[in-house]
């Protein structure tokens, strides 16, 4: 098949793998227990791998990672949010992995030029998937303490899952089953971990979609500072 | 320990117990059993001393692969390219798994790894002091590999063959690890010696840095060694310090040249009658300096390392609750991963 390379979409899921396994591995010797430095940067490795094959499908991986500016990247403002506690960082990985692995398995299903990536990924991103989904389970239904920490996460980060869902162009994707599956699929996971699904809206006015369009959150700039600094700082060395 | 049935028979009593059998009798069998460079198997009798070096020489080895993640990992978020980014999480990644198969090694002792980290945290146990030092450029993660893992490797390649059955293996796979990573740090520097000419400045400052430290790994000189003749005796260590030492720098020197960088010591040079690479005095105001908590990152690392464990208490509390209430294994069912594998010379400090 030698249709053009959806570029726009190669970034869009390339961006999203970049920056959420960078975030996760912010957490390298900071994790609650040792078992956890190893599964969360094994996700972290994961994630790197599917971004440098797709930003590599747009492009050169080190000049789209490290010399684009904020604004062209198109992650989901989902992924780029800090880490905050143990039970955001699940939350964020249980939003993310639930949509990812639907996505994937679409992707997979289909014959574009993203399925092979996709048939691979699938089976790495499941396993983000029950990762999230048996902490998820832990936290919620563990102690006071972590039940009401994983409701306060649940809670904040669900304004920015609504823009998971806005096509992508150059995706064949059915949009609205992924949705649907994915709220059963999320609402599932919190109501055995005797949490509440959340209420607030999953589309603010302004956030949604507005990651994939290039507009970010704050936090995002500084991780991309810290990132890009030291390949910045030697104009066309090799590392 | 095939010998001795007579050894095993009567003697399952975990190690330091001695409750059963004849003492005397248990401990000609351990003798002759190391004599003849049998392992030493968990459930076998040994003597308590043994198993106190054992306990400790392990936990300090294990404490310095998770305190040795700090020093890399403080350059994953800035590698300068997905490659390097990718091969240094994986290496980082390998150092926990290390970590995690040496606590269950030290686990065969009869200790827990709680009881371990607690003796981290409040500094009754040491680990390595080479993650004393801050790593201040990129080129730091490439001379850690050269010479941090080179010089750990060197250590503990011999400990393969220590007489104690679960260290020696956990050994064998963590050795071919470390080389692995040994051959990137070696690469990467390689890199950046032929790179720009900020970048080859960049490699040599930190072999600079990097150099002495690491032969500092190998301990204190054999005559001011406490611990070395008893385990040399109970082949939990089988060279002294100062052959060891001897042993990395003549591998480092014709490397050094290869890559074409220099090592900082003006008294190095090939000494034919010996048979080997002369070198410089060592500092060890400073390797003691170090060891006593006065290492440019003493507090910083153990200060993570309390404060991860502290912010995580909730966590492991939250797992332990949930096991409590459906009957799992407290870790979570999410967490087993040891995809292995890192770096930190641990037999040469202590002993």
């Amino acid at each position: 098949m030698t249709a053009t390379v959806p570029t726009t979409a190669a970034l869009a899921l390339g961006d999203d793998a970049l920056v959420l396994s960078h975030r996760l591995a912010e957490w390298t010797g900071h994790a609650p227990v040792l078992e956890e430095e190893v599964a969360l940067v094994n996700i972290a490795l994961d994630l790197l791998g599917q971004a440098r094959f797709l930003l590599s499908m747009a492009g050169d991986e080190d000049e789209l990672a490290y010399l684009r500016e904020e604004r062209a990247f198109t992650n989901l403002q989902l992924v780029e949010q800090p880490n905050g506690d143990f039970a955001h960082t699940i939350a964020r990985q249980l939003y993310f992995s639930a949509y990812q692995h639907l996505l994937y398995g679409q992707l997979a299903d289909g014959d574009g030029p993203f399925a092979p990536l996709a048939i691979k990924a699938v089976h790495e991103v499941a396993y983000h998937r029950d990762h999230a989904e048996q902490w998820t389970l832990r936290l919620g239904d563990g102690t006071d303490v972590s039940h009401e920490r994983m409701q306060r996460a649940c809670e904040a980060l669900w304004r920015f899952t609504g823009e998971m869902f806005q096509p992508v162009e150059g995706l064949d994707v059915d949009w609205a089953a992924l949705e649907a599956t994915w709220l059963d699929t999320v609402g599932d996971v919190l109501r055995r971990a005797t949490l509440t699904l959340p209420e607030g809206p999953r589309r603010g006015a302004w956030s949604a979609g507005a990651g994939r369009q290039g507009l970010h959150t704050e936090p995002f700039g500084r991780m991309l500072a810290e990132m890009q600094h030291l390949h910045r700082s030697h104009p066309g060395a090799s590392w | 320990m095939a010998t001795a049935a007579a050894h095993r028979a009567g003697t399952l009593t975990h190690g330091a117990a001695d409750t059963t059998g004849d003492t005397d009798t248990q401990q000609r069998a351990f003798d002759a059993a190391v004599a003849a460079d049998e392992r030493i198997e968990p459930r076998d009798w040994m003597p308590e001393g043994y198993r106190a070096t054992l306990v400790r020489q392990i936990a300090q080895h294990a404490h310095s692969e998770i305190i040795g993640m700090q020093p890399e990992a403080n350059w994953i978020t800035r590698a300068p390219s997905l490659r390097r980014k990718a091969i240094l999480m994986a290496k980082v990644q390998d150092e926990a798994g290390h970590g995690l198969y040496l606590y269950s090694a030290a686990e065969t002792l009869g200790v827990s790894r709680e009881e371990l980290l607690d003796k981290l945290h409040s500094g009754r146990q040491k680990y390595s002091s080479i993650f004393n030092y801050p790593t201040l450029t990129w080129a730091d993660v490439g001379a850690i590999g050269w010479l941090v893992d080179g010089a750990a490797i060197t250590n503990q390649v011999p400990l393969c063959r220590c007489s104690y059955g679960p260290y020696a293996r956990a050994m064998v796979r963590i050795c071919k690890e470390e080389s692995f990573h040994q051959r990137q740090g070696y690469e990467l520097l390689m890199t950046l010696s032929h790179g720009t000419p900020e970048q080859h400045a960049m490699a040599q400052d930190a072999v600079d840095r990097w150099w002495w430290p690491s032969l500092m790994m190998f301990g204190p000189p054999d005559d001011a060694s406490q611990h070395s003749a008893q385990s040399m005796a109970w082949k939990i260590k089988r060279h002294s310090n100062d052959e060891l030492r001897q042993r990395f720098v003549d591998i480092c020197v014709p490397q050094a040249e290869s890559l074409g960088l220099t090592l900082p010591d003006p008294h190095l040079r090939w000494n034919e009658e010996r048979g080997h690479y002369d070198f410089g005095p060592i500092d060890w105001d400073e390797f003691w300096q170090v060891i006593k908590g006065n290492g440019p990152c003493n507090e910083q690392r153990l200060n993570q390392r309390r404060r991860a464990h502290e912010e995580g208490a909730w966590v492991r509390e939250a797992a332990a609750a949930y096991a409590a209430k459906h009957g799992t294994h407290p870790e979570g069912g999410p967490t087993d991963d040891p995809t292995a594998a890192v770096g930190g010379s641990t037999e040469g400090e202590q002993a």
